[in-house]
């Protein structure tokens, strides 16, 4: 049984300006020790999934349906005491901006010493190496010595260390992964993403990636979701995602993002903008913008289109 | 070798350290040279911290250098303050494209006035009409709708910031513009709308670009040849497929291995681990890479290695660029 299971949830937010459809019927699962990647460009729904994972939702947001399972919990069903508990220990999660999720004036080793307090409760003369040893674990030089810095003390890249540190502290068995390497230079990136990689497979942590970079995700997960205004549009494995999409939008997708091969003569830019998630919707969001479009799109439920079994494409007319 | 449009000799910016010991200097550009030809597009790469942005100032005459000069179309620019170059005949001919369009525009500016400021300013047009015929052929030549000229920036999407930014930029036909990670900003299917169309804004215009991007496949696009900075200095100048496919720099090579390719998921590259020395006071007789570096050799302690060339146009600061690539002792 998957470590994470999602099951056709439907978020909406209530705004000034109307209702907007966030998610709808948005399901994924990720197996122990799997790295699912959540691909899609903004406002497609990739964060909001994430945020309403860990029950971090702003008021505006409610759950209009599905089912989300952890390990078997039912974590919409857990208080906010329980779900509170499990955040830290069970589920971690990386955000995108380590700057605003780190405490401004506290020094890190003591902000991940809080973290293994509450969480592991480990006695309070072990905390201290402790914290030094996870750290150590995202191979940050001199721990010892950058434990008793605090956040505007280090630079962006070791600041995005840290909260990996204090995310992978109690050796969570979910990860879910924002954004977790925006605005690192590539060569932090790939540390990074060397090390959330070695955690998934020595520790069976599960990871949700959420990333706007196919390359990235391409590189690094084992099957990869597309998002798009709110739907998940296709998920397969890695390799045949990228060989043989087959939903219009990840085709689009892929030739637009910039590979060594690329030219600048062919390079894809996809037509149109994101539907206004507050209007009405047609059954396929990217109808509008898909060239691909026939009337029956505008009709009645959008199936699922079971490609193998592990290939699933939410479009009438795949590729 | 196109002739330059643009020559750089020796240019360094050094900031003093406050609080420090006495003289102590921040080396943000240490003796950087480089040429941009007329009609070249030139990249510029590298990490957080290694110069570039200090770079793009100091081309786009924000700051005045510490030592060093640039010439343009063989003209010293650098004989004037940065102040009074605000208002010198050589101001339209250097623009820049900001990062963040968002932050760069002014936001009780309309889209036209936007773009007629520069126009007034740099170009003392007075003529409203002549103004309003520059300002929405700059539009047009941006794609640009016409009606969004009465908008205001937070009314605009992403992309269409980024094209009044752009818009503003080359309305005063610059010779060289220097464009500082224009498309990070931006979702994909943006940036491919954006790069394509600063593509065919050369091939127009006839102008040189300066591209800086932490994209490297990006710049790969754009660009005919790129510079590498590490910690101030330029470490490896090549054209592009060369830089990409046979980079001779140790750096350069990490570099070019962190880029993700899912074409090589099960192989396992070498990573750069730790992150660069301290740009302060750095010692002038040792290689800024060493410590991080996979050879770091004795000599690498003692000298500095120079830019030298190690292939046509290709040029590399390592003592150790001629030994074959992978090369590792």
């Amino acid at each position: 049984m998957a470590q994470l299971e999602i099951d056709n949830l439907s978020v909406e937010f209530r705004t000034r300006h109307g209702v907007v459809r966030a998610l709808e019927g948005v399901s994924l699962s990720v197996a122990r020790g799997e790295i699912l990647g959540v691909v899609g460009e903004s406002g497609s729904g990739k964060s909001v999934t994430a945020y309403t994972v860990m029950a971090l939702n702003d008021e505006a947001a409610e759950i209009k349906s599905g089912r989300i399972t952890m390990g078997g919990i039912d974590l919409r069903a857990a208080s906010p005491e329980a779900m509170r508990e499990l955040r830290g220990r069970e589920v971690a999660m990386i955000f995108q901006s380590p700057r605003t999720a780190l405490h401004p004036i506290r020094k890190v080793g003591k902000q991940i010493e809080d973290v293994l307090r509450e969480h592991a409760g480990l006695p309070s003369r072990d905390l201290k190496q402790a914290a030094i040893a996870a750290l150590a674990r995202v191979r940050i030089p001199d721990p010892e010595r950058r434990a008793e810095a605090f956040p505007f003390e280090l630079s962006g890249g070791m600041c995005q260390r840290v909260m990996i540190a204090m995310a992978l502290a109690c050796s969570p068995s979910v990860l879910i992964a924002d954004e977790p390497t925006t605005g690192l230079d590539v060569t932090t990136q790939a540390v990074i993403m060397d090390l959330i990689r070695d955690m998934s497979r020595s520790a069976r942590m599960s990871t949700l990636l959420i990333t706007h970079d196919l390359g990235l995700a391409g590189e690094y997960c084992d099957r990869i979701a597309v998002m798009h205004a709110g739907h998940v549009v296709e998920i397969a494995e890695t390799e045949t995602l990228l060989d043989r999409p087959a939903h219009p939008y990840t085709r689009q997708l892929l030739a637009a993002t910039p590979v060594p091969e690329s030219r600048i003569e062919t390079l894809n830019s996809i037509p149109g903008q994101l539907p206004d998630l507050r209007s009405a919707l047609p059954p396929c969001r990217f109808s509008g913008r898909c060239d691909r479009r026939q009337t029956i799109c505008d009709e009645g439920e959008l199936p699922w289109t079971e490609l193998s079994p592990t290939h699933l494409v939410r479009c009438r007319f795949p590729l | 070798m196109m002739a330059p449009l643009l020559e750089a000799r020796s240019l360094s910016k050094f900031y003093p350290i406050k609080g420090a010991a006495r003289g102590a200097k921040l080396h943000a550009v240490d003796d950087v040279s480089l040429t941009i030809g007329a009609g070249e597009s030139v990249g510029l790469v590298g990490e957080s911290g290694c110069g570039k942005s200090t770079m793009v100032r100091l081309l786009g005459r924000l700051i005045d250098p510490t030592t060093g000069q640039i010439l343009l179309g063989g003209d010293d620019i650098t004989a004037v303050s940065q102040a009074r170059f605000a208002s010198a005949a050589g101001r339209r001919r250097i623009q820049i494209v900001f990062q963040d369009a968002t932050e760069s525009l002014n936001p009780s500016f309309r889209v036209f006035q936007a773009i007629a400021d520069p126009l007034k300013r740099l170009l003392d047009m007075r003529n409203t009409a002549e103004i309003d015929k520059r300002v929405r052929m700059t539009a047009a030549l941006v794609g640009l709708p016409q009606e969004l000229l009465q908008r205001y920036p937070h009314q605009l999407s992403g992309g269409q910031r980024a094209r009044v930014g752009i818009a503003r930029a080359v309305a005063v036909e610059p010779s060289l513009l220097i464009l500082d990670e224009p498309t990070s900003a931006l979702d994909v299917s943006v940036q491919a709308v954006i790069l394509r169309l600063l593509a065919d804004l050369r091939d127009r215009l006839k102008m040189s670009y300066l591209f800086v991007s932490h994209d490297l496949n990006v710049v790969r696009l754009l660009c005919s040849r790129v510079v590498v900075m590490y910690l101030g200095k330029i470490v490896e100048i090549a054209p592009g497929e060369a830089l990409f496919t046979a980079p001779r720099h140790p750096y350069t090579r990490a570099l070019v291995a962190a880029i993700p390719d899912p074409a090589r998921r099960r192989e396992a590259r070498p990573r750069l681990d730790g992150s660069p020395a301290s740009p302060i006071d750095p010692d002038p007789n040792a290689c800024r890479f060493y410590g991080r570096c996979p050879m770091s050799t004795d000599l690498c302690a003692s000298a500095m290695p120079p830019l030298r060339a190690v292939g046509p146009d290709h040029f590399a600061a390592c003592h150790f660029a001629l030994s074959p690539v992978g090369g590792t002792p």
